[in-house]
């Protein structure tokens, strides 16, 4: 890619001796109508991509920097930028926690980070227990893949609004179960508010969530040659040695790609709690993108609310940042 | 496919096979227990779904299935679904397509910053645009007169850039894998670059496009965050109204699971129907 940069013909003719000029201008000769035939093409295919990201992404992202600063309440909403500008004190209020608004927000973002933890923990496991147990051909691998994809493929309000459904306390499934069934509690438990709505909301998640880790690690497993097994068996070593020797070493580099981007889905997740709880989800389940929600649209305090999204985003470059330092760190010494 | 999936020619021990047999019925358990959940109990009527759960429907019925489309106009959602997540599908795979083309087959200043940032948009949270990106409609709306907000235009640019930006890596990956002597053969055939794409590269590439296509539908599908916010009554999607079967007093959780099973069913089966090709296309991504 680097050695081709010859779109600019700037550096090209001044930079270089005159004694080479003429046989690199031979010998690019035939191209040059090339180029020229090329001139902006990758730009103008490139143009309607690059437009409709500055519009949706990059513009509101800048957009909501600016509103941060700004007292933005419902007033404002039509002529947002009359709004007065306040500022840091929109981000002051939102880490000062000592007041409501601050320690709301810092306990939204532990429950967040307990949450992204566990959830993430799971499916990554789960997805990698069922691409390795369906490595090997055997009779029914087919149908259990197509079945093991079912939650990635069903919209997440049905699933979802099924868990809703599976965790009434009256009419429940799981009620019915733990319960009538198996009488392992003395009530009915609430699930979808007070303390368990936390693991309601990680069932949930993992439940939604694991099946891409699994597409995506099978797809990374096909990639293994086949001789290493033929090779490590005939050496010997079992099937479980060739798991952990063969198999779950080269998985590291999707699994750099693919925690990454199950943290940064499952910590910025939406559309689980608010459909399995509504606009006002539990204190215990009150993960940080509902919590933003809800501080800008219920109370209609748009500043507060983007000076919080900003804070989110900063911590999550962050972590990314922290990470990949670190993994890619870690990938280079292990081969070094 | 099955070439490369095989492991051991060894036969696996005892311990193996039955730590894959619990396994993965475990794991079929929970995955198939809500589908369960939601067949059976569309099936029950109201007093049914109201009780106690019952494992085995007692009164079987389909009168949730035509109650559905009165107690909310779900006709109308259903419409807007496919009209906005449709469009959005068809806007983002041909940008996506001329994207990827440029990207794969064109070497040019900005093309690292374009990839890096087109992904990176990946990691944004969508409650940091949402809100900026309401008071831009509004504004917008305002000023030029132009609905965004509250129309389905609105929510068709958000959602086609939602899956441009997987959907142009995944293409690019796909592209790449494509021999450049194809297209320059057709060029040298006096066919300009971009009927090289369409007549040489697009073909050579369908499953991958399916693929993109696939991910582009169920992602505009399926969301719920900017469809809460950016639609109204006329525009509403199904992912908004889907939660009108709940009244202040009563659920109708029969209607509920009947409707979610219904808007399924189109996102389910084009899934699992092209998995094979969603697979295919990322480990071509994973190859790079």
């Amino acid at each position: 890619m680097t050695a081709t940069v010859t779109t600019d013909p700037g550096p090209a003719t001044s930079a270089k001796g005159t004694s080479r000029g003429s046989g690199g201008a031979r010998r690019r000769m035939p191209r040059i109508p090339d180029r020229i035939r090329q001139g902006g093409l990758p730009y103008l295919l490139l143009l309607p991509a690059v437009l409709l990201e500055l519009l949706i992404h990059l513009i509101p992202m800048i957009v909501g920097i600016v509103m941060s600063f700004r007292q933005l309440t419902q007033f404002f909403i039509n002529n947002w930028s009359a709004a007065p500008w306040t500022g840091l004190d929109n981000y002051r209020l939102a880490v000062d926690f000592d007041a409501p608004i601050g320690e709301a927000l810092l306990h939204s973002f532990f429950v967040t980070c307990v949450f992204t933890f566990f959830a993430v923990g799971l499916a990554w496991l789960l997805g990698v227990a069922a691409a390795v147990m369906l490595q090997e051909n055997f009779r029914g691998r087919g149908v259990l893949r197509t079945i093991f994809l079912v939650p990635y493929a069903l919209p997440v309000y049905a699933a979802v609004i099924t868990w809703a459904f599976m965790f009434q306390r009256d009419n429940g499934l799981v009620n019915h179960v733990l319960h009538d069934q198996l009488g392992l509690t003395d009530q009915p438990s609430f699930w979808l508010i007070g303390d368990n709505s936390i693991y309601a909301l990680i069932i949930v998640s993992v439940w939604k969530g694991w099946p891409f880790a699994f597409l995506m690690l099978m797809a990374a497993l096909q990639n293994i040659p086949r001789e290493l097994y033929e090779a490590a068996s005939i050496d010997g070593a079992g099937i479980w040695q060739q798991i952990r020797k063969i198999t779950l070493p080269s998985l590291r580099p999707v699994n750099q790609v693919l925690v990454l981007v199950l943290f940064l889905w499952t910590f910025n997740d939406f559309n689980t709690p608010y459909v399995l709880f509504g606009k006002s989800a539990p204190a215990n389940a009150d993960l940080i993108s509902i919590h933003i929600y809800q501080s800008s649209f219920v109370t209609w305090n748009f500043g507060t609310g983007s000076a919080m999204s900003v804070l989110l985003l900063l911590f999550l470059l962050v972590v990314t940042a922290v990470y990949l330092f670190f993994t890619s760190r870690g990938r280079k010494g292990s081969r070094a | 496919m099955p070439s490369r999936a095989a492991r051991s020619p060894m036969a696996a021990p005892q311990s193996f096979l039955w730590t894959r047999r619990v396994v993965l019925t475990l794991l079929a358990g929970f995955v198939l227990l809500p589908v369960y959940v939601m067949i059976s109990s569309s099936l029950k009527p109201l007093q049914e779904v109201s009780g106690k759960f019952q494992w085995i429907p007692h009164g079987l019925t389909v009168q949730p299935y035509f109650d559905i489309w009165e107690t909310v106009p779900l006709g109308r959602y259903f419409v807007n679904s496919l009209i906005v997540a449709g469009s959005a599908t068809v806007l983002s795979v041909v940008i996506a397509v001329f994207s990827a083309y440029a990207v794969s087959r064109y070497s040019f200043r900005g093309k690292r910053v374009f990839t890096v940032t087109v992904l990176s948009t990946q990691m944004f949270p969508g409650i940091l645009f949402l809100l900026p990106l309401f008071l831009i409609f509004v504004n917008i709306g305002n000023s030029t007169g132009l609905a965004l907000y509250g129309s389905r235009g609105g929510l068709i640019l958000t959602y086609l850039t939602f899956s441009l930006p997987f959907s142009i890596w995944m293409l690019i990956g796909y592209f790449d894998s494509i021999p450049r002597d194809l297209d320059e053969a057709a060029m040298v055939d006096g066919c300009g670059p971009i009927r090289a794409l369409f007549r040489v590269v697009v073909p050579a590439a369908v499953p991958g496009i399916v693929a993109v296509s696939v991910y582009a539908f169920m992602t505009a599908w399926g969301e719920v965050l900017f469809a809460s916010v950016m639609t109204n009554d006329e525009t509403r999607t199904l992912a908004v109204g889907l939660q009108g079967y709940s009244t202040l007093n009563d659920v109708y959780w029969n209607q509920v699971m009947a409707a979610s099973l219904v808007v399924s069913v189109p996102v389910v089966v084009g899934f699992l129907l092209l998995q094979r090709y969603l697979v295919a296309g990322l480990t071509a991504g994973a190859v790079k």
